[in-house]
């Protein structure tokens, strides 16, 4: 069973990130980049499929620019066998790197699909949804474990209740949630390795996609700095504040 | 100001894709398995068995060993990137220990004979035993010529006589590569013998009260009539004084890129904390007083980090040079003495108190002007090698 999984390059998590001082769009410039989190799950989640012997091929896709194809290595390096870059400028929405997608799927006919739930960046949370009704595969979004079982896949889903427990016939989409595993460090003799792994790059108009732009981004502005806070007097007085200035309370 | 421990570094067009990607990696690992533990097994004088496992499961014990072995053949970029990133924990007892075996194990890859590699390179290499290095004794440490341990052959057998000081990873150690005295007087009747310390008549005590690097066990050994079989000889026997030297030149390379790290982080807190500190109404760092001060660690760093990258390629074109290297150790411990100073004089009484990295650095600035060849020492073998 081959196993297809979609990483995002997006800005380490670990940075500070700030607006431009235009207000244009968010710092990019000489700032980290790495693997969307949730992507990283993903791939793990594959590479243990692989070890368990359940999955015969993982292949690793991203959508992006030319730098994608670090991202692409770094998940060679954590286990995947193969990767496929589709080179396109800018940050296309959602739907198009879903239609991109489902050109890469048209091509290599996994049986299974995983995705991040959302990147980190974006926060669109939209992709693994849209490829499924592109694609026409059932989809388990949020898992936070999963299993397949001969032609069929269960999915444990976090939802707001509790736990949700699906069961999808293959080929299938899932969208990870951050409890789905913990990734592992990718060793040095597996970064080396990396290297040598195929990497195929394709664009659009191969996969017979047209990237358009249906959303315009007007402007990026940082959250209000917050105001330094107050020593209160008294017991009264903390009830009154709540009260009548913060309104936490009636 | 922005001056934080990758900021200040200078670009190095030796890098590549793999570089950075090993440099993420390991610091992914560095950040969630030691940084949030160092200052408590600092404290607690040791780290845990199971970090050397990790450790070998990440590629970072078996960084620049040959494949037989279980380990990972590297540049020395790749050797700078690790000893930059483990010098970023600011904790140089839990680098010294868990990596004692890149001073205990090259004498043997490099001399030792092929029974003693395949039988001890491998279980090191995944973390599951332990070498370190014994040449410092009792009676002298930087006159490696003149040591006084012997070992008198006896049949199939050396037996050796004498003691081993300051030797790190010595208490936990199954194996010491150990200089002693087979032949006459100076250089020449120093020979390498592998010594396991399960052997009879070997003993160990800890020293474990020193001023820095407490998470790194460190050991006086006894040796008192040990048979050794002379097949544990590392190289010939006479000619362990060129292993011994053989191995200085690493070894000194990988404390300076440490101690250039360790200077890294004290400017680091000192930016960061300059920034955030207010006095006679401005910050820290708008006092020109400590804008000077950062500015010089930056001119030495700067300076420093130059000076590596310059040695690391002879070495990587595969013409070191001892004298160059040698003094490069004096430059990097009196930049990181330096750094320390006036990062705790930025730092104040903060500095002063236990918990920052800068505090701990300052305490390991004596152990790296003194160990792998004190500055004095470095500065006359330097003078000797240019012919002066």
């Amino acid at each position: 069973m081959k196993a297809l999984v979609a990483v995002k390059r997006v800005v380490d998590y670990n940075v500070k990130v700030r607006a431009k001082a235009d207000g244009s769009d968010v710092e990019l410039n000489n700032v980290k980049m790495a693997i969307n989190p949730f992507c990283e799950i993903a791939v793990e989640e594959a590479v243990r499929l692989k070890e368990a012997g359940t999955v015969s091929e993982v292949v690793v896709v991203s959508v992006g620019e030319k730098s994608s194809q670090e991202q692409i290595r770094t998940a060679l390096a954590l286990g995947a066998d193969r990767g496929i870059h589709v080179e396109v400028e800018g940050r296309p929405e959602p739907l198009e790197i879903a239609k991109l997608l489902k050109g890469v799927v048209d091509k290599e006919q996994p049986q299974l699909v995983i995705l991040g739930k959302q990147s980190i960046d974006g926060d669109n949370n939209q992709t693994g949804q849209m490829l499924g009704a592109l694609a026409n595969m059932g989809q388990g979004t949020f898992a936070s474990e999963i299993k397949v079982d001969g032609d069929s896949l269960q999915v444990i889903r976090e939802v707001d209740g509790g736990l949700q427990t699906l069961k999808l016939t293959l080929p299938a989409i899932v969208t990870t949630d951050l409890r789905l595993n913990e990734p592992r460090y990718a060793s040095l003799p597996n970064i080396m390795k990396a290297k040598k792994k195929p990497l195929e790059v394709t664009n659009p108009a191969e996969l017979g996609v047209e990237v358009k732009s249906h959303v315009t981004q007007l402007g990026v502005a940082p959250p209000p700095e917050r105001a330094a806070g107050i020593k209160v007097e008294d017991v009264a007085q903390l009830v009154d504040k709540l009260k009548n200035e913060a309104k936490v309370i009636s | 100001m922005s001056l934080d421990f990758d900021s200040a570094q200078l670009p190095n067009p030796n890098l590549t894709d793999l570089h950075h990607a090993w440099r993420e990696q390991l610091r992914r690992f560095i950040d969630v398995e030691i940084m949030p533990y160092a200052d408590d097994w600092d404290e607690a004088g040791e780290i845990p068995i199971g970090l050397w496992p990790k450790a070998a499961e990440v590629g970072l014990l078996g960084l620049s060993y040959p494949e037989v072995y279980g380990g990972t053949p590297g540049d020395v970029w790749l050797g700078q990137i690790t000893a930059e990133e483990l010098g970023r924990v600011g904790a140089g007892g839990i680098n010294a220990s868990l990596m004692v075996h890149n001073i205990g194990l090259p004498p043997i890859i490099n001399w030792g004979s092929q029974t003693m590699k395949d039988e001890i390179a491998p279980p090191i290499l995944r973390g599951e035993a332990w070498i370190s290095l014994g040449i410092t004794e009792p009676g002298g440490g930087s006159d490696v010529a003149n040591l006084q341990t012997t070992a008198v052959r006896d049949g199939d057998d050396y037996v050796v006589n004498g003691s081993k000081t300051y030797i790190t990873g010595g208490m936990r150690a199954n194996w010491v590569s150990t200089a002693v005295r087979t032949g006459g007087e100076g250089a020449g009747g120093v020979s390498m013998l592998l010594i396991p310390t399960d052997a009879e008549g070997f003993s160990r005590t800890p020293l474990n009260r020193k001023q820095g690097w407490w998470a790194s066990d460190t050991a006086t050994l006894y040796f008192d009539n040990v048979r050794v079989p002379a097949t544990q000889l590392i190289g010939e026997e006479n000619q362990g004084f060129r292993v011994i030297m053989t191995n200085f030149n690493s070894e000194r390379m990988g404390m300076a890129i440490h101690m250039e790290a360790a200077a890294r982080v004290c400017m680091e807190e000192a930016v960061s904390w300059a920034r955030e500190r207010k006095t006679f109404g401005k910050r820290l760092g708008d006092h020109q007083v400590i804008r000077h001060k950062i500015a010089m660690m930056k001119q030495k760093i700067n300076a420093t980090q130059a000076y590596i990258r310059v040695c690391n390629e002879s070495i990587e074109r595969g013409e070191p040079n001892p004298a160059d290297i040698a003094l490069l150790k004096v430059q990097a411990s009196e930049v990181m003495e330096f750094c320390a100073r006036e990062a705790m004089q930025v730092l104040g009484g903060l500095g002063f108190m236990r918990g920052s990295r800068t505090e701990r650095i300052y305490r390991e600035v004596r152990v790296n002007a003194i160990g792998g060849g004190s500055e004095e020492i470095m500065r006359d073998l330097a003078s000797r090698q240019y012919g002066l």
